[in-house]
């Protein structure tokens, strides 16, 4: 049971984790992510990354459509314009990776708030029509300005160096990604104990309510957009920098509804939530795949309806999650944190 | 009876009795359906003002005119803030916020997924100056705003009596808190003049009891403006200073609740024929 902490001022009683216990859970976990390289194979290692950029991308769309209720299908094109900003921004102006990776983020929080108009005028599905449209209206730009992006051809993109080190390498690339991670998340959370998370917020629970408390719902929902896109062009353009190429296949329609499934499964207007939902379905259909591979080797019949299979368990498993834990990743892992807690008085 | 308020809960420069809020020749229809008629109406600094009258009359549609929910064909809005005056019909619902106008609604609309603190926060939205890169880092000026604006909040807290309920979600709250919660969410903004839409709907006497109370203690403590609608005729006579009535979008009568009580056309309105209006009497209880 967690009793006897009193906070004596408001400054502790406000402040991200309030109990020892949960100091204790967060150090643990950065030390995890800290040690983490030097054990891991190559192979994991780059599926550590992956999880890195997709939790990025998570939460900037958890920024606007968890915590602001402004879905959004626009994610796959946002992360483009990071990584094509990215990478052109190196390979024709001869920029360092350090700074093509701000550029990249600023533009897409200037393209995200484009896009964002529509939302004054339009909410839920309606909007999300709206931003299905800048999806397509981003890739067919990408695809068919050659002179600029080089059309379907593939963008590549030089390794980016630091001192003399390749950033790029999996061991490497480790520690920026991750970093980055953190910075992020300590933003978001930052963020959303101050009035302007409180308006976004607002805004999704109540935006008339919001609007007559004195929130310029155009100013913050324009914001939300600019934000969140901020954060997704950082995860494209960690892509571009990743791959050292980009090609229009990695930012389809389909990114952008794996995005919205994370944040779903991982639990919405959460951040945590966005990081075990990019967890989770980046490393599913790497646990399917190996799984696969294996059974292979059992039955050989089996082979070619394998691809079949993978698909079909990888939406199974993330329907009997929306089934049985609708709220997410997130409220599982507050049950479990909550049934400790209470331990051994669960009444 | 002062509780020793470290903040004041009223941001009007205005004295009380001085005209705070003229509503002139205001139209509001909808298609054709009109809703207002030439409405004509002053409110005072510092008085409790009630707005009665049948379903349908309008009250709501007055209170979301002034608010800037709804635009009026014709008329003005004028509020006047000590140094100039505004014409609300020219400004948006969050402009108006800016100058003071707080309210509260008929249908309890609260952040469902905030805590009751940030319900209240997210009140005083208009009075954080902080700038985004500092909220991102947190750090220094937007911390030591955000504690402030704690402290100043849990004065309203402490007002209202809800401190039990300071970290639950509202949506899991009953109903009468949640209407506590939404008039603290009001007073948060520090208002010149606070708009009730039915703040006492659908609660049980006891309920009432405490809310006309907390209303008194805003008007009497803080000198807050308050412009009420309200169906409970006990809780209008017993706790307004002045009593305006309307009618199918029309102003019927205005006055001292005593005056508003004996006047022939309200009674028409309410009963259809001439009757003795409101059974309490004068001075009646409000439970």
């Amino acid at each position: 049971m967690v009793s006897g902490i009193f906070h004596t001022s408001y400054e502790s009683d406000m402040a991200l984790r309030r109990t020892p216990a949960q100091k204790i859970r967060l150090a643990l976990f950065i030390l995890f992510i800290l040690v983490f390289p030097f054990f891991a194979s190559r192979y994991t290692l780059t599926l550590a990354n992956q999880v890195a950029i997709a939790t990025i991308g998570a939460i900037g769309l958890n920024i606007l459509t968890g915590y602001t209720g402004q879905i959004s299908l626009g994610q796959g094109g946002f992360m483009a314009v990071g990584a094509y900003t990215a990478g052109l921004v190196t390979v024709r102006l001869g920029l360092p990776w350090w700074l093509s990776i701000i550029i990249a983020s600023l533009v897409t929080a200037a393209v995200g708030a484009l896009f964002g108009i529509p939302s004054l005028r339009l909410k839920g599905l309606y909007l999300a029509i709206a931003t299905l449209a800048a999806q397509e209206i981003i890739l067919w730009v990408v695809t068919h300005w050659k002179a600029l992006t080089g059309g379907v051809e593939a963008l590549v993109v030089p390794d980016p160096m630091l001192f003399g080190i390749r950033i790029n390498s999996d061991f490497n690339f480790y520690w920026l990604a991750w970093g980055l991670v953190g910075i992020t998340a300590l933003m978001t959370v930052n963020l959303f104990r101050t009035h302007y998370g409180r308006a976004f917020i607002a805004i999704r629970d109540q935006d008339i309510a919001a609007e007559v408390m004195g929130i310029n719902l155009f100013r913050y929902k324009l914001l939300a957009f600019a934000l969140s896109s901020f954060f997704v062009g950082l995860s494209g353009a960690l892509i571009a920098h990743y791959r050292s190429i980009v090609t229009w296949e990695r930012f389809t329609i389909d990114v952008s509804v794996l995005y919205l499934a994370m944040i779903i499964i991982g639990g919405l207007g959460s951040v945590s939530g966005s990081l075990f939902g990019a967890t989770f379905m980046t490393l599913l259909p790497a646990v399917l795949n190996n799984l696969g591979r294996s059974l292979r080797g059992v039955f050989p019949q089996i082979t070619s309806i394998m691809p079949f299979i993978q698909q079909a368990t990888f939406g199974l498993v993330i329907i009997l999650f929306l089934i049985l834990e609708p709220e997410g990743i997130k409220k599982l892992w507050e049950d479990i944190k909550d049934y400790f807690r209470l331990w051994p008085f669960s009444y | 009876m002062l509780r020793g308020f470290r903040h004041t809960l009223n941001s009007s420069r205005l004295q009380p009795g001085e005209t705070q809020l003229r509503i002139e020749n205001v139209h509001l229809s909808f298609g054709g359906v009109a809703a207002l008629t030439g409405i004509n109406l002053e409110v005072r600094q510092s008085e409790i003002l009630a707005i009665i009258g049948p379903n349908g009359a309008g009250k709501t549609s007055l209170l979301n005119c002034i608010s800037g929910l709804y635009k009026p064909q014709r008329g003005r809005i004028m509020f006047n803030d000590g140094q100039e005056e505004h014409d609300l019909i020219k400004l948006r619902p969050h402009q108006i916020a800016r100058l003071g106008i707080a309210r509260s609604f008929q249908n309890i609309e609260l952040f469902r997924h905030m805590t009751v603190l940030d319900n209240l926060l997210a009140g005083c939205h208009v009075h954080m100056k902080s700038g985004l890169l500092s909220c991102l880092i947190y750090w220094g000026p937007a911390q030591r705003e955000q504690i402030a604006f704690r402290e100043f909040v849990e004065d309203i807290i402490d007002l209202l009596e809800i401190e039990s309920i300071r970290d639950k979600k509202v949506g899991t709250l009953a109903y009468g808190l949640q209407k506590r919660v939404e008039l603290g969410r009001a007073l948060a903004m520090k208002p010149a003049i606070l708009l009730l839409d039915e703040p006492m709907a659908g609660m049980n006497s006891e309920e009432k009891e405490d809310m006309a109370r907390f209303i008194l203690d805003i008007n009497e403590e803080h000198g807050v403006t308050i412009v009420l609608i309200e169906h409970d005729m006990g809780v209008v006579m017993d706790i307004s200073d002045r009593v305006a009535v309307l009618n199918f979008g029309q102003k019927i009568a205005e006055g001292t609740p005593d005056e508003v009580r004996s006047n022939p056309l309200v009674i028409q309105a309410y009963l259809g024929e001439e009757h003795a209006l409101f059974p309490f009497g004068a001075g009646g209880s409000h439970d």
